[in-house]
Parts: C-alpha cells; structure tokens; sequence
C-alpha cells in the first residue's frame, strides 16, 4: 500500500520509490519489513528517524547506503539512480557516522593520517605522499572547531581517543569532502550522556555550517524532538508520524512518548 | 672462535635473506589481517624462477624481478579466490600453494632440485662479486644485508603513500576503506601481491646464494615467517624508533639463531620442522602473554589471532 508522502518543498534530494525488502526470505523466520514503501528527503532538510526494534529505520540507512541490496524498487538521488551502486561506490557522496565508534575511524592510523585519507575521498590512492603537510593547519583548524584539544594531538592513534572523541572526528571525516547526504546511524547511541550532549551539538553546527541534508536515526527521542526540521516515526516498516516544520516545532515531547510506547506496547517491547 | 664466526655468518646470511620473506608476512599478517599460507608456495616459486631464468643465461637482477612478478600473481590469485569467490582466507592460500607445487614443476622441468653452480648470480657479479672477493664469505652476509635493507626501506616509503595508508586502514578498519570511497576488497589483493612478491624474492635470493633451487623448500615457511613476525614484535615491539619492517627482520635472525643452536647441539635435521613449529607455539604464546600486561594500547585487532 502507497503511503501518504508530505509534499516537498523543492526537487527532493532522495527519492525511495516502490521499495519491497524482505529478510530471511523462504525461511521460517522470514520478516517482510517494507511493502511499496516511499520516502522523499527534500534538499537541505534534517530528517530525525525513531521507531522501536524492527520498525525498519535503520534498514532505510543501509539502502541508502547501499551496505543492504533492495529487493525492488529504486532509490535516486540527486536524479542519479543509485539502485545497483556498490557501497563503496556511494561513499562519495554520502557520508556515514556509525553507532560504533570504532567503525567511523581507523584505530591504528594517527589522527592526522585519518585526516589525510577523508581529505582525498573519491580521488586516487596511488604512491603519492600519504600526509601532505601543507594541509595540517586545515586540519587542525576543523579540530578545534570540536573543543576537545585534538588539534594538538595530531600525531597519537585515534585508537586511543574517548568514544565521544571518536564520534567528534567521525563526523568530522565523513564531512571532509563535499557530500550531498550524511547519515547518522544512532551515533551517540554507545556515549554517555554527556558525551552524547557534545556530539549532538557538533552535529547541529557541522550539518548547518555545511548545509548538508541529513538523515539521523535515534532512539533518543528528545534529540528528535529537539533536532532538525522533520520528524519521522516508524512502525513495521511503515511510517505513522511525519512532521514537518511548524508542525514539528509545536511537537511536545509528550505526546511523542506517548505515540512512541503505543506502538511499542503493539510489539510487546 | 673460527666455528663461532661460521655459525654467525650463516644466521645472519639466513637471516637476512628470510628477513626479506618476514618483511612480506608482516605485510599480510600484521597490516592485512590476513592469515596467508600461500607463502609456503610462492617461496619454492621464487627459487625456481630463479633457477630456470639463470640457467638460461638471464640477468640475476631481471631474475629477482620476474620472481617477485611471479609471487605477486601467486598473491593475486589468493586475493581473487578470497575476494571474488568469497572462499574463506586460509583455505584460498591453500589451495594457490597446493596449485603452486604443479606450477613449480613446470618451471623446473619435472627436477626436484636444480643447480646452476658457476653462473651470473648477485652473489658472485656485480657488487656482490667484489664484495665476495674482498670480504670472502662476509661479502654474502653484506650483500643479503643490503638487498634486505633496501626491501625494508622500500616498503617503510610505500606504506607511508596514500595507498599504503589506505592498505594500513584496510586491515584495521574494512568500512573505513569503504567509506572513503575505495574497495578493500582490491586493497586486500594488493596487500597479497606484496606480501607474496616479496616471499618470492627472498626464495630468489636465496636460490642465488646457494645457487640451487630446491622444491620443497617451502614447507614451513609460513611458520617461520609468522614466527618471525611474532617474535620480533614481542622482543623489540615497544622500542619506538624500530619500525615492524626491521622488528620483523630481527626476529628472524633470533629465529634462525634457536634452529642453528639446536642443529649445532646435535639435533637430527629430521627433527627441524618439528623445533620450527615449537619454537613458534612458544614465541605465540609469550607474546600473548606479554600483549597482555600492555592491554591498554588500544588497537581492535587481536594480535594473535590465526
């Protein structure tokens, strides 16, 4: 069944069209997650995503993303049909932070050479100088946007950093380049709250210093209420509350949870 | 004294040549992650290329090139069976070194073992000739000495490269690689392809040396080269101004050191393969235990994983 989309604004910058998933397919524990489902991201918008286990939110990421094929239907973005792209493919234009820290950084390689790699995203890794040092004052001067004292700290292993240290630089690398969506894929799900405070602010002032669209899910709900300009909830692979704008600022946080443990209590969780 | 001194050039002849080799298992073992068994074959393919190319009248330099070529292949082949048919990362090294020994074959005509005494080799021309003629049997040990250092510093400049910061990133961080745009999957089958070039020029220079190619010299060189590798890292792991390249060098030198110990102490040479797998449980097991106390030093990749 066609869901009832919020008309977007301008030429949306995604499009999931007509999109059947099924996991387990043939298998006893066969789930069929989205039937036809539709999803339009408009350009510039910051979409937060919750839902409860199993609603399907965080397989949207992986479509996009293009870590999980669809079964049908097709997904474009920017005009382009991204359907049959590899991940790696898709890297180049967007941008993933992930729930694990570790996942977003590479633990052996220091700070700077982390940098160094993002910076040449999507360009040829071929036998030129690894760190090209003319650009660590660039470096160092995007770290210090975080406030963490990173920038000094160039030279030690990111493997050693905080969790919530890991997240900062994360979402720094995977904004290095120019990109046209940046996925948030529960990123302050394993910080502690203050950490996830932090991370959540660096978030809001890197996503409107860029103007990158995002997408972020969370299971926090107060972080959706209180980021971005659209809210979506899921439910068994269906969306039960789109909100945007005004509609969205006059959300109280209330009647969120309230909607949220309705459906929770349907799935017995 | 004289005995002494015997023993000490070979271990460091030895050392040196099967340093290159270590050089080659770092890169795969430590870097990639990646447990690689085609070492076993691709050492016998250097030597035989070797063998066959100066037989028949070739450069000894354009020899140490083709054999390197030769176990890049190999490398590849593990890499594509890996990568491209999803075979699991033990088994597609076996079944490249099982396929190599038929290749070898072919290489030295159906010969178990081929000498080429009295020909062109970089042992005894060139460099390596006036070496040999000034410093006799010292000459070999600085001309193995050279070429591994040359090895080292080589892969030392190319891992610091874009590419070798992302085959670097491959092996701790797969969706790394991925996120920025690039297929670990091709940077794994790069990382074989020097991991067994590199095995392959060591089984080159050491066919050079001994001027003989012998086909069943690859069994156990995968041990005594993760042993070597493993060693190193235990021993001289946290002296910071030693790269893992020489670490793993130097470990080959304790290594071939225990087994020349145990031969001199009258051990039957039918019982080497045997210290060789023992000698590496022991070096696996301390530096576990040594990895241990320093838990704190923050990698996610298990050291002695295999």
């Amino acid at each position: 069944m066609a869901q009832q989309l919020t008309a977007p604004a301008s030429e949306p910058l995604v499009r999931m069209e007509h999109i059947d998933k099924t996991f387990n397919a043939g298998s006893v524990n066969e789930v069929v997650l989205f039937q036809d489902f539709n999803l339009q991201i408009a350009r510039g918008s910051f979409v937060t995503v919750v839902g409860s286990n199993g609603s399907g939110k965080t397989t949207i990421l992986n479509l996009l993303c293009g870590s999980l094929p669809v079964d049908s239907g097709s997904i474009y973005m920017n005009h382009r049909d991204i359907t049959k792209m590899k991940e790696y493919e898709r890297s180049r234009f967007v941008g993933r932070v992930f729930q694990d820290p570790a996942a977003g950084t590479c633990p052996s390689l220091t700070i700077l050479e982390n940098m160094a790699l993002a910076d040449k995203k999507g360009g040829h890794f071929l036998l030129q100088p690894g760190v090209e040092r003319k650009r660590t004052a660039y470096y160092q001067e995007q770290l210090s946007q975080l406030h963490m004292g990173l920038e000094d700290k160039l030279g030690i292993q990111v493997g050693s950093l905080s969790g919530g240290q890991r997240q900062a630089l994360a979402l720094l690398i995977a904004t290095m380049t120019p990109i046209e969506l940046l996925i948030l894929d529960e990123h302050t799900a394993a910080l502690d709250p203050r950490s996830s405070e932090t991370v959540m602010q660096i978030t809001r002032h890197v996503v409107e210093e860029k103007k990158i669209t995002a997408l972020m899910v969370t299971h926090n709900l107060k972080f959706a209420a209180d980021y971005g300009d659209r809210l979506i909830m899921m439910h068994r692979g269906q969306m039960v509350l789109d909100m945007v704008g005004a509609e969205k600022d006059n959300l109280e946080i209330r009647s969120l949870t309230d909607k949220f443990n309705e459906i929770s209590i349907e799935d017995g969780n | 004294m004289d005995i002494f001194l015997g023993l000490l050039q070979v271990i460091l002849r030895e050392g040196f040549i099967y340093g290159i080799m270590a050089v080659g298992v770092y890169i795969t073992y430590k870097v990639l992650d990646f447990p690689d068994l085609t070492v076993d074959g691709s050492f016998p393919l250097g030597m035989c290329t070797a063998a066959a190319l100066i037989s028949a009248g070739v450069n000894p330099w354009l020899a140490c090139l083709v054999s390197f070529a030769a176990g890049a292949a190999a490398g590849a082949v593990t890499g594509l069976l890996h990568v491209k048919l999803h075979i699991t990362d033990l088994l597609s090294g076996i079944l490249v070194m099982t396929a190599l020994y038929s290749v070898n074959m072919v290489i030295t005509m159906d010969r178990g073992v081929v000498p080429f005494y009295d020909l062109p080799t970089i042992f005894n021309s060139g460099l390596g000739g006036a070496l040999h003629t000034t410093l006799d049997q010292w000459g070999w040990v600085l001309m193995a000495l050279i070429v591994c250092m040359v090895v080292k510093l080589l892969v030392d400049l190319y891992l610091k490269t874009r590419s070798g910061l992302l085959l670097r990133a491959s092996g701790s961080n797969a969706q790394f690689v991925i996120s920025q745009g690039k297929n670990p999957g091709t940077m794994k089958i790069l990382g074989l392809m020097i991991g067994n070039g590199l095995t392959a020029l060591s089984g080159c220079v050491l066919a050079q040396q001994k001027e003989s190619a012998d086909i069943a010299s690859g069994t156990g060189m995968v041990v005594m080269s993760l042993a070597a590798v493993i060693i190193g890292e235990a021993v001289l792991g946290r002296v910071k101004w030693m790269k893992p390249t020489l670490t793993a060098i130097i470990g080959m030198i304790l290594y071939r050191t225990c087994l020349t110990a145990a031969m001199q102490m009258g051990m039957d040479t039918n019982y080497l393969k045997m210290l060789m797998s023992i000698i590496f449980v022991a070096a696996l097991v301390a530096s576990r235990a040594a990895s241990g106390r320093g838990k704190h030093n923050g990698t996610a990749v298990d050291r002695t994983r295999i």
